[in-house]
């Protein structure tokens, strides 16, 4: 019985195993969500790779690319599927994308299993960021806790002193309060963890907030929440409050503020590591680009897509289109490539260090309301999982 | 913590209690006399939704908007009534739950194929978007204040028309007997495409209303109708003003819930212990309170007298 | 049983089941690996199905909350191998006993209610597990927790391990068999016999001086047990648990697929499993707009396809058209 189940496995080994039969081509996995309302966020990060695609001509070195797109359907368990086809039957020989934190844990065995490269071009969730972090898997977008530690920072420099935290109870928005939470020096005076996804109203957690009068208040609601999250703090009559947000108000939100003529978001203040307005070459070719096939502004989840495209491209160049995981892997370490958020290096868990901007909602030159950069909150920022890497 | 504070919190729970109402007047009139299980209620929410945030911004007038959107939605209801729920009364409740959940799966679809997956923001006329002085020290929105307005009226519509006109004796007849109301001559075809218009129209009319507060989005419909079931199940199905009480009974306990619940488990938990089991628990408490009622009153609240089947 | 040479439900089951064994040996060869994880995972709902279909094919209780001992059943399995208990004599009899005690509390809540109140009462108790699941932070909450090794069944540092993949592959084939054969000594038993009573016409059963209640709430036990079970594997096959495994939308899945495959047979959740995974993953290849077809599709099997797959096989047999 184990000599045949060995035997088998050899020849189940045998079967998927990486072929390098496809001479002179590359074929990427990427997985985003494509269906349900969350389309939006893969769309736009389609839309980005479609354009770094168009900007590399295709090609990778001496490879060609291609690019096979799946849909995750905002579920894991979807998600893990579509990764092992991607793996096990298309051979993809990189697999990169994933928006969310837990589609990305339940299909990360899969890629690493097979001893290939992960690449994840949106979720940063800390279990892979400490000890669970792994040779193959790289993070071309941020760690969960950086971008609202930046935030505490910017709160601690304007001189917020009693703030109100709301944020919805899942695993992102309890690293997002956490993370505020370690970088924030005043008084935390309230703090609500919501149902999610289902609450989309918050009139009891506002009535908290106008009894608890806080200089500030800040929010994670990332999608189609953060939208009815603003427009109902305006509603509530808390427009006077200063709202800090991280995840919330991006180019995918914007367009329908404006639509709605909700001024209140104007002026308002977050943290990330990329603007679209950030003085760097790739930047504004990108960002321009992305404008003028699309008609609006890139988000960050298309930066981030458009940077894993143009770091991929930099390691194969590197290795001179020998996909073999260990000479890819050190090359991908290198980050030799153009980033649009400017400097980028890989930390040693193979999470960018990179710095965060303070960033605005504002009106641009055609009228259109976009975010601008006004001034960096972190400089070169680790994640503090970082030493519990083994790497 | 102060008395306008709890009123203003008890305004929030109401306002979500009104809400659910209407879109449980529908389900529980569709259920308790049709017979028909229609987890496809929630989608008829988010096409109300959908509509008059189209109409809304294409007329740059929410008023008109929604005036528009009521017939848009009584038809779709209609065609969705003759087109496939049709041959679902005479069925089983479990083969209406999956046909019905069938439509969910359509409906979410098309609404991303005609309006993109992004939702729409629906902007509320400059009246409504503010707040009001109360008595009692009570700022509260207006736009919320007539969402409960509306609620109370559309409530009081319902009681009038079942009970005090031909068409809700016809309804009640209906209700109570099926065979019989027919057998006495009733059109019981007709009379259940209007049941089911009517339930439609006040399920449009939540997403109408709910549109300028969050927002015309795909999904939104499953989300609050399995509150929505909540309410009809306590209330006991088939019974309107079971359905009027247990969704204002909801609405306040879960808004309650998200406003005390942290600070009453302080009261002997240490703070690390209670904000975990704080809002695990709020968003627990109306299944508690469901599965609660359902230990002692296996029928709801307001269990529907004795139905041939 | 001679029968069988004439039945096309029979033979159509039995070439299914000898297409499953072979998925391991065959596909690889021809270069469809991938299909060893699409079959395992088909295996796996199918055991939930049957699960599933014990109370609801046999007993008429419809339970809209059957997620919950799947993910009762993995979350015990990861939450012991998170702590670095990976033996499978431990893991396995513990989870199963939780989602024992489980059922029979929910159930002697929700037996008490029929009809739509049943459903409902039961989709109500999965929620609380679900947002239960949703709140542990430690084990991941929302996210999810990656379970880095499958159990281990050693005694004296030999036996089977689950890494293995074929061999789980055969392990999941032996129990799936396995829980059919136990739910045909169910169902043929006397129990069996009061169960379907008690769905046909309770009050007589009662009458005849049975306490229907107590033999309902006994066969909830054992179908959330095999649900439980299900669970278990799945959190194997994965190497992952969250709590989407026991949202509410898994548990109208696995009813589904017990409508799909034929409702009251011992086979059917088997197909009905096969056909919902299979139809899903081929639409979903076609066009991203695959729930415009698959909604109305479903619709249509509800209305014109009375006993699912196994019914309309069944339909073939010139005997009893």
């Amino acid at each position: 019985m184990f000599r045949r189940s060995a035997l088998l496995a050899s020849v189940l080994a045998l079967g998927v195993s990486p072929a390098w039969a496809d001479d002179g081509k590359i074929k990427i996995g990427f997985v985003t969500t494509l269906t349900t309302g969350a389309a939006v966020i893969g769309e736009d990060m389609r839309k980005a790779v479609e354009l770094a695609l168009d900007h590399i001509d295709s090609k990778m070195g001496p490879l060609e690319v291609e690019v096979v797109y799946e849909d995750d359907e905002f579920n894991p368990q979807t998600g893990k599927q579509k990764t092992e086809k991607l793996v096990q039957r298309d051979d993809v020989d990189i697999v990169t994308g994933y928006i969310w934190s837990n589609v990305l844990l339940a299909s990360a065995n899969t890629v690493l299993d097979a001893g290939k490269i992960l690449i994840s071009a949106n979720a940063g969730p800390s279990q892979l960021a400490g000890p669970g972090c792994h040779q193959n898997f790289f993070n071309v977008a941020w760690q969960n806790d950086q971008t609202p530690m930046a935030l505490g920072q910017v709160l601690n420099e304007r001189g917020v002193e009693d703030l109100y935290i709301i944020a919805p109870n899942y695993a992102a928005g309890k690293d997002m309060v956490s993370g505020v939470e370690r970088t924030f020096q005043g008084n935390v005076v309230g703090k609500d963890m919501t149902t999610w996804p289902s609450q989309i109203d918050w009139a009891a957690e506002f009535t908290k907030v106008k009894a608890a009068s806080p200089d500030a208040v800040f929010t994670f609601y990332p999608g189609g929440h953060g939208p009815a999250f603003v427009k109902q703090y305006e509603q509530a009559g808390l427009a006077d409050t200063p709202l800090y947000s991280v995840y919330t108000l991006d180019a995918l939100s914007l367009p329908r503020f404006q639509e709605a003529g909700m001024e209140t978001v104007l002026g308002t203040v977050m943290t990330q590591f990329w603007a679209p307005d950030l003085d760097n070459e790739q930047n504004q070719r990108f960002v321009a680009d992305f404008r003028a096939q699309h008609g609006a502004y890139p988000s960050f989840y298309a930066a981030q897509s458009y940077d894993a495209i143009m770091l991929i491209k930099s390691a194969v160049e590197a290795t001179n289109g020998d996909l073999d995981p260990d000479a890819l892997r050190a090359a991908l370490e290198q980050a030799d490539f153009e980033s649009v958020r400017g400097d980028f290096a890989f930390g040693n868990n193979h999470f960018p260090i990179q710095d965060f901007h303070a960033r605005q909602v504002v009106v641009d030159a055609d009228g259109n309301w976009t975010t601008s950069a006004i001034g960096v909150a972190l400089e070169d920022h680790q994640d503090v999982y970082a030493a519990e890497c083994g790497m | 913590m102060t008395t306008a504070f709890v009123l203003e919190q008890a305004l929030n729970g109401f306002q979500l209690g009104v809400l659910l109402f209407l879109l449980a007047a529908g389900l529980t009139l569709v259920f308790g006399i049709m017979d028909l299980v229609n987890l496809a209620h929630g989608s008829l929410y988010m096409v109300g939704a959908f509509f008059a945030a189209t109409f809304t911004l294409a007329l740059d007038s929410f008023f008109i908007g929604v005036l528009l959107a009521i017939p848009a939605t009584l038809i779709v209801g209609l065609v969705v009534e003759v087109v496939a729920l049709r041959t679902l009364y005479a069925r089983d409740h479990l083969d209406q739950v999956l046909a019905t959940f069938g439509l969910i799966l359509f409906f979410n679809e098309l609404v991303r194929v005609v309006w993109g997956p992004a939702g729409l923001s629906v902007p509320l006329p400059a009246v409504l978007n503010g707040s009001v002085q109360l008595p009692l020290g009570i700022t509260y929105s207006t736009y919320r204040l007539l969402i409960i307005a509306v609620g109370i009226a559309v409530a009081f519509g319902l009681y009038v028309l079942v009970s005090h006109t031909r068409i809700g004796m016809l309804i009640r007849a209906g209700a109570s007997n099926r065979t019989m109301a027919s057998a006495l001559g009733v059109n019981v075809g007709l009379l259940f495409t209007l049941v089911f218009g009517i339930g439609a129209v006040l399920a449009g009319l939540a997403g109408m209303l709910i549109a300028p507060i969050s927002q015309a989005s795909i999904g939104m419909g499953e989300q609050i109708l399995i509150l929505a079931f909540v309410v009809i199940v306590i209330g006991g199905i088939g019974s309107i003003r079971g359905a009027f009480i247990a969704a204002l009974l909801t609405g306040v306990i879960d808004t309650m819930g998200r406003a005390f619940l942290d600070e009453i488990l302080l009261l002997f938990m240490p703070v690390q212990a209670a904000e975990t089991a704080g809002p695990a628990l709020s968003s627990m408490l109306i299944y508690i309170l469901m599965a609660a009622i359902l230990f002692f009153r296996p029928q709801g609240l307001f269990p529907p007298r004795a139905r041939s089947a | 049983m001679k029968d069988i040479a004439r039945n096309p439900a029979a033979i159509a089951t039995f070439v299914l089941f000898v297409v499953i064994a072979l998925v391991p040996i065959v596909a690889p060869l021809i270069g469809y690996g991938f299909y060893v994880n699409v079959f395992a995972r088909i295996m796996i709902w199918s055991i939930a199905a049957v699960g599933l279909n014990l109370i609801m094919g046999y007993g008429g209780m419809v339970s809209f909350g059957h997620a919950a001992y799947l993910g009762i059943g993995g979350y015990t399995f990861g939450i012991l191998s998170y702590h670095g208990i990976d033996n499978g004599f431990i893991q396995w009899p513990l989870a199963l006993a939780i989602s024992a005690v489980v059922a029979f509390v929910f159930g002697a809540v929700s037996l008490r209610t029929r009809g739509v109140y049943f459903i409902m009462i039961t989709l109500a108790f999965a929620q609380m597990v679900f947002f239960l699941g949703a709140s542990l932070d430690q084990y991941g909450s929302n996210d999810g927790l990656i379970i880095y090794n499958r159990s281990t069944f050693d005694v004296g540092g030999v036996g089977p391990n689950l890494g293995d993949r074929v061999f789980f592959y055969y392990l999941l084939l032996a129990l799936l068999l396995l829980v059919i054969f136990i739910c045909w000594r169910i169902v043929n038993s006397r129990f069996g016999m009061v169960l379907r009573g008690t769905k046909s016409n309770e009050t007589r059963v009662h009458a005849i001086g049975i306490p229907a209640y107590r033999y309902r709430l006994v066969a909830f036990v054992i179908s959330g047990v095999i649900v439980g079970l299900a669970g278990i594997l799945m959190a194997n096959l994965e190497k992952f648990i969250s709590p989407d495994m026991m949202n509410w939308p898994r548990s109208g899945e696995l009813i589904f697929m017990v409508v799909l495959g034929g409702m009251g047979t011992l086979f059917g959740p088997v197909w009905g499993a096969l056909a919902f995974l299979l139809l899903a993953e081929i639409l979903s290849s076609f066009t991203e707009h695959w729930h415009l077809i698959f909604g109305p599709l479903l619709i249509l099997v509800v209305l014109f396809g009375r006993g699912g797959v196994l019914g309309f096989v069944e339909r073939l047999n010139p005997r009893h058209a």
